[in-house]
């Protein structure tokens, strides 16, 4: 399972982050980055939660 | 599962996150969404924002899901241009312009419709926002070189509009009838911070005065002038009415269900009557995180709820309660303005940053609890709060995180 980031698309609204802290971080930069790339099967459900809560539709869960 | 067919209508935000997590919970039998607009599901956010700004052409508002992906990955029978009549709730059919829909489990998500000034006659050059048509109609103005624009009422679609005008460089005078903008949204204090920021900008804002009428030209149809209650005048070949949304209720009267400004929900988002869930702009319900009922007409709240409703009317007996804390944001200018949680409190601290500057976070206190924060280009910190806010921080702790972070 991956987590992709459009930072094209990505403005920055941190909702990602307020789901998993410990997976999004809005940097000073002011676009989300991952903070780990260990991502487990019981994440699944958060992470699609973050998907889909993105107001600019800028996350992609795959696999 | 107890429910043989979920029927959701509204095909916007709250509607397609609700078909979609119906699918996700496992629910495999037939799912109905029912839909006024003659569109798929799109995106509101952008219509006052980057759909306005000058372009050969306008950009097409994102559509959250292609039609081949809501029919056939989703298995969604998709009524689109068919608007509900009404509801019997205790027979569970749900009547159509076009026939009638019987259901085991509704949702109610018909969002809201943009507020017109009462008592005005219907004259061209005057919109509201809320539809892509509607901003179809205002890009077309400002394109064909709008003099004076005035936008009516200082909430954010309004501030947006005046954002959008300012940034193709055309005079533009927001008339609002509170003290300041914004001022349910994010309270008097903060309200007068953003007053400035469109000062800064060049937006002509009126606070504390009113729409007496609107005239239009001799001999036309057009608007050209708008009366204030202090008696005086502004040219105006483009008026945006930015006052304020109503929820889309005018179609359940008679249904016997409870209707308060939106339609009332339990913690649960049900509505009382057997199967009916409701969500979105449409719904008000308790939220347990503040103890109040509440109606938001937020983008993240309705995404949340939409698919919320639908896990619980697939699921009653085992039915949550949904719980948020509210956010939303704003862009304004080339700022990006950030509220979350509730706005009223007993204390509004400016922690970092100042109002006058381009950047700060300022928290909002009841008793001994951070309830709110806004934030203008505070993009790293402000969301840092939603999680503080959910699990009920005290006032002291939220100010030593914020030192902390320096
Ligand atoms: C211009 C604009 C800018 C915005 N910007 C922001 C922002 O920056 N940040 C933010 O947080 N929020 C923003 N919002 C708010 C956000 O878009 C709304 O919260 C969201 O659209 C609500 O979705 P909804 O599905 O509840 O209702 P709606 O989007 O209102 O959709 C309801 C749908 O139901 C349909 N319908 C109504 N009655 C019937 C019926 N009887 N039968 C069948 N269908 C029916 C309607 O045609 C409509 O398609 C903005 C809204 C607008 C209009
Ligand atoms: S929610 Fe979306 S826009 Fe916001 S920070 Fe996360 S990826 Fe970026």
């Amino acid at each position: 399972m991956k987590i992709h980031i459009d930072e094209d698309k990505c403005t920055g609204h941190g909702v990602c982050e307020a789901i998993r802290e410990d997976v999004f971080e809005v940097g000073d930069d002011g676009v989300a980055h991952l903070i780990t790339e260990e991502l487990t099967e019981d994440m699944r459900e958060d992470l699609q939660d973050a998907c889909d809560q993105c107001p600019t539709q800028a996350l992609r869960l795959e696999g | 599962m107890s429910t043989s067919r979920l029927v959701v209508v509204g095909a916007s935000l709250a509607g397609l996150r609700a078909v979609e997590a119906a699918r996700r919970t496992g629910y495999d039998g037939p799912l109905t969404l029912v839909g006024a607009e003659p569109h798929l599901p799109y995106d509101r956010p952008p219509l006052s924002k980057e759909f306005l700004a000058p372009a050969p052409q306008p950009p097409e508002p994102p559509t959250h899901r292609a039609e081949h992906s809501l029919r056939a990955e989703l298995d969604v029978d998709l009524r689109l241009g068919t608007a509900a009549t009404g509801v019997d709730t205790a027979a569970r059919v749900l009547h159509l312009d076009d026939g009638r829909l019987p259901y085991t489990g509704l949702i109610i998500a018909t969002g809201a419709t943009a507020r017109q000034l009462p008592n005005t006659p219907e004259l061209a050059g005057v919109h509201t926002l809320r539809t892509v048509e509607d901003a179809h109609r205002v890009r077309a103005e400002l394109d064909a070189g709008a003099r004076n624009v005035v936008v009516v009422g200082a909430g954010f679609i309004g501030s947006e509009v005046a954002a959008a005008v300012r940034k193709r460089g055309l005079p533009v005078t927001v008339v609002e009838m509170a003290p300041v903008p914004l001022v349910r949204a994010i309270g008097e204090q903060m309200g007068s911070a953003c007053a400035r920021l469109h000062e800064r900008h060049g937006t002509d804002l009126r606070c504390g005065v009113g729409v007496a009428g609107l005239e239009a030209g001799e001999g036309t149809d057009r608007v050209e002038r708008v009366r204030l209650t202090d008696g005086s005048t502004l040219d105006a070949d483009v008026v945006v009415v930015g006052t304020g949304a109503a929820p889309a209720t005018g179609w359940l009267a008679g249904s016997g269900l409870e209707i308060d400004d939106g339609v009332v929900c339990d913690e649960t988002l049900a509505t009382g009557a057997p199967g009916v869930y409701a969500a979105g702009d449409v719904a008000r319900w308790t939220n347990p995180a503040f103890g109040e009922r509440m109606r938001l007409e937020h983008w993240t709240t309705t995404a949340e709820q939409g698919a919320a409703a639908a896990r619980n009317a697939l699921r009653p007996v085992e039915a949550q309660p949904f719980e948020t804390v509210p956010y939303f944001w704003s862009d304004w200018y080339e700022h990006r303005l950030q509220f979350i949680g509730v706005p009223t409190a007993e204390e509004v601290r400016v922690v970092t940053g100042d109002t006058d500057s381009e950047s700060f976070l300022a928290l909002y206190r009841q008793g001994d609890r951070v309830v709110g924060a806004l934030g203008l280009n505070e993009r790293k910190l402000v969301m840092k709060f939603r999680r503080l806010i959910a699990t009920r921080t005290s006032w002291r702790d939220g100010l030593d995180y914020v030192e902390g972070t320096r």
